[in-house]
């Protein structure tokens, strides 16, 4: 018998050049997974954490308990959104190779997680995304303009320059600030939902991490939080299987599911399909209305795939097969429901390569409109002195003096055209400058 | 003699620490398979395995609270936090536990981790991938703080580092990790195959922690700085004509105070340049230090040239980095007081 221990290395099943390989992705038949009532204790539905909550079979019909209804019109509507998220992204990282925006991430694949959530949801609901839920910016409207001049960092950016480019923030539309660092959102999220509980509110907060970030402390946080003051919120853990170039097993989903975190912390854990719109609307719907009715938080995780590199920095090509999204068992979000509406009778493929041009136009004259507000190379451009605002309420005088700096070296800057033979004047210049100073 | 760049020369100090020293291991994410974000561990797990350079969860507390346990169980782990900017999940691990394990248990424990984190601006990377946080770690006691300025240094510092029995939390700017930039964004990049420290030994060779080292010698005036920096500065005092002595501390935590001190009154004149925010940054500890050694030989006030007091704003980060027209703006102004 062996009576040493030996370090266990996860690794993902297949490498560049292997045969994509998802035979660890645990599936439930369409239909199969009851639904219990949104009351019911945590102890008596741990069986959601493990199976997979699926409402779109292979026939592209919508079956089983969790099938939410959702009467044809808004189908259409979500399919658009969805359509629209891939249209903007598919652009913008065209534009970030072209140089004209310095990074991007796309949420190719992952469509239905925001939107069927951000549709199931109600507009005062609070929500705190990561960096790849753009879709819920398209469910509640905010112009495509509007999030293309963040990107860019003009004279248009919500951001005023100060942040990269997809960290948006929405206060009128209550969709919280992105943060660079990761699932920091989460215990703020489960904070507001407490907020909301002692305000004696019925909005809810939902917030998103990845996989990868749920080793983070503040998803442990989170959990202790919403779990301890039974706070109204959903704790959403999208399973795109990738962090950056760190396979899900890194974050603990070798042994046991995301979803089965929650019942742990005396949290309900539902597993879903994530590229099934219907699955995610039905136990957002389902989670949302527990929350509501004082039955505190819900875990849910989406099981799904990042079908783009992680960002524009990264090259998925290094580490996972090239061919892995086209062997993933789930499919993609926007073909799924495409052909759900087909079979229903309420689409058709003639429909849907009028709307893919109609949003690419839409695109298209979104872009135009953005870069009028300038560009990272071409003017307008923002102000730079005002970098100095809102680091307080007020500017205190260390940052009023640094403005005034700046604004003397960039006035001295802009009065010399470099080679002329006022260049050669700098040094009396820049001497009465540094005194004024 | 081989010219490599900053990445290579730390990967090479690694590669050679990892032969050498089989308590040496490697953690952190993205390390392993993928050889790192800035490719600095590119190969490593290839050549030592799965045991000796583990991939990590996301979970920065984590990757410092296990290098503390490795290293007080026999290992040399040497983590790599991804960016600077990501290092505060580990902060309580690195200030209440690191840097205080040897003083609070009289020695019976240690735990020699070196802590790698890319810092610095200059790459769009906005408040989350920009941030030069090194004075927040030069005041916590028990803890070394190392940042390189080229390729020689990097590897010579960072085998010290690894060797080193205390903790080393081992700074790399990533904006020089491809060749050497004196601050002027519009210029095309140049490699360190151009610069005489990008010339660095294949083998084994170290660089002492807690040596400053003058790079340009002058009589007018001192200038001390470090990381970036120091190729900026040499390029505003080329631009500014002064003959000013450069000076790069190389080591923030031991301050090499004596080589500092030297130039300054020597000149007798000196500017502070970092990257970093100024109020309550390093430069306020070196102006003290400097003042109390060479109060009597100075002939004008010392100046800072910082990073100004406000997150690093994306788009404008020319603006913000002090560059080398604010930096002889500030020679000028030493030079020329009374």
């Amino acid at each position: 018998m062996n009576q040493r221990s030996r370090l266990h290395v996860p690794n993902p099943p297949a490498r560049p050049g292997d045969k994509p390989d998802f035979s660890y992705v645990r599936l439930s038949p369409a239909g199969a997974v009851p639904k219990p009532d949104v009351t019911t204790p945590v102890g008596e539905i741990t069986d959601l954490a493990n199976s997979l909550i699926r409402v779109l079979d292979d026939n592209d019909t919508a079956v089983g308990a969790w099938n939410p209804h959702v009467d044809a019109p808004e189908l259409q509507v979500a399919l658009r959104h969805m359509m629209l998220t891939r249209a903007f992204d598919d652009r913008m990282q065209k534009i970030q190779r072209q140089g004209r925006i310095s990074f991007y991430m796309k949420s190719t694949g992952e469509e239905a997680v925001a939107v069927a959530a951000g549709m199931a949801l109600r507009p005062m609901d609070m929500l705190f995304p990561a960096y790849r839920q753009q879709g819920l910016y398209v469910v509640r409207g905010r112009s495509l303009t509007d999030l293309m001049c963040q990107c860019l960092s003009n004279t248009n950016d919500m951001c005023k320059g100060r942040q990269m480019p997809v960290m948006y923030h929405w206060a009128k539309g209550n969709i919280f600030s992105i943060s660079g660092n990761l699932a920091t959102q989460f215990p703020q999220a489960a904070g507001w939902a407490m907020a909301a509980a002692i305000k004696g509110e019925d909005h809810i907060a939902a917030s998103w991490v990845g996989e990868g970030s749920t080793a983070e402390a503040d998803f442990h946080y989170a959990l202790t939080f919403a779990s301890v003051y039974r706070a109204p919120i959903i704790l959403n853990v999208v399973n795109n299987q990738w962090a950056i170039s760190t396979f899900q097993g890194f974050a603990g989903g070798e042994r046991g599911t995301f979803a089965a975190r929650g019942p742990g912390y005396g949290i309900p854990g539902l597993r879903v399909d994530g590229n099934d719109f219907l699955a995610v609307y039905a136990a957002t719907q389902w989670a949302a209305e527990r929350a509501r009715m004082s039955g505190g938080p819900t875990l849910i995780e989406h099981v799904t795939y990042r079908a783009a590199a992680h960002s524009t920095s990264d090259d998925p090509s290094r580490y996972r097969p090239k061919e892995e999204w086209q062997a993933w068992p789930l499919g993609d979000p926007i073909v799924r429901l495409k052909k759900h509406l087909i079979a229903l009778g309420e689409w058709s493929e003639e429909r849907h390569t009028a709307l893919e041009k109609e949003l690419e136009a839409h695109v298209t004259a979104c872009w135009k409109e953005a870069v009028k507000f300038g560009t990272l190379t071409e003017g307008p451009f923002l102000d730079a002195t005002t970098m100095f605002e809102d680091v307080y309420k007020q500017m205190p005088p260390h940052l009023a003096r640094q403005r005034e700096e700046l604004k003397a070296l960039r006035a001295l800057q802009a009065s010399i055209k470099p080679g002329s033979s006022e260049e050669a004047e700098l040094d009396a210049q820049t001497q009465s400058v540094a005194k004024e100073g | 003699m081989a010219y490599m760049n900053m990445v290579q020369a730390l990967n090479s100090a690694m590669d050679i620490m990892l032969q050498r020293d089989p308590r040496v291991v490697i953690l952190g994410e993205d390390v392993g398979y993928f050889g790192g974000v800035f490719r600095v561990t590119d190969g490593l797990q290839r050549k030592y395995g799965e045991h000796r350079v583990l991939d990590t969860p996301i979970a920065e507390g984590g990757i410092i609270g296990a290098a503390i346990g490795m290293g007080v169980n026999g290992l040399k782990p040497v983590a790599e936090i991804q960016f600077a900017d990501y290092i505060y999940p580990g902060f309580d691990q690195v200030v209440s536990e690191l840097a205080r394990l040897r003083y609070r248990t009289a020695g019976e424990f240690s735990a020699p981790v070196t802590v790698r984190t890319p810092c610095g601006g200059g790459i769009r990377g906005g408040q989350t991938h920009s941030q030069s946080p090194e004075a927040i770690f030069t005041h916590v006691s028990g803890i070394k703080v190392v940042m390189p300025s080229n390729p020689y240094d990097a590897k010579g510092l960072l085998i010290s580092a690894i060797e080193d029995d205390d903790p080393v939390v081992f700074f790399e700017p990533k904006r020089i990790y491809n060749g050497p930039f004196d601050g002027d964004p519009h210029k095309p990049a140049v490699p360190w195959s151009s610069h005489p420290r990008g010339e660095v030994p294949e083998g084994y060779y170290t660089v002492p922690i807690s040596r400053a080292e003058v790079v340009r010698e002058g009589k007018d005036l001192t200038v001390l700085t470090y990381g970036t920096m120091v190729h900026v500065v040499e390029a505003a005092v080329r631009l500014s004509g002064f003959d000013a002595e450069i000076v790069d501390i190389r080591t923030m935590v031991p301050l090499d105070v004596d080589t500092l001190c030297t130039s300054v009154c020597k000149t007798g004149r000196c500017v502070v340049v970092h990257e970093a925010t100024g109020f309550g940054g390093f430069g306020a500890e070196i102006v003290a230090t400097i003042q109390e050694a060479c109060f009597w030989n100075l002939e004008a006030p010392i100046q800072r040239v910082t990073g100004w007091d406000t997150p690093y704003p994306h788009a404008f980060e020319w603006e913000y980095f002090p560059g080398q027209a604010r930096i002889a703006q500030a020679l000028k102004s030493v030079m020329e007081a009374a």
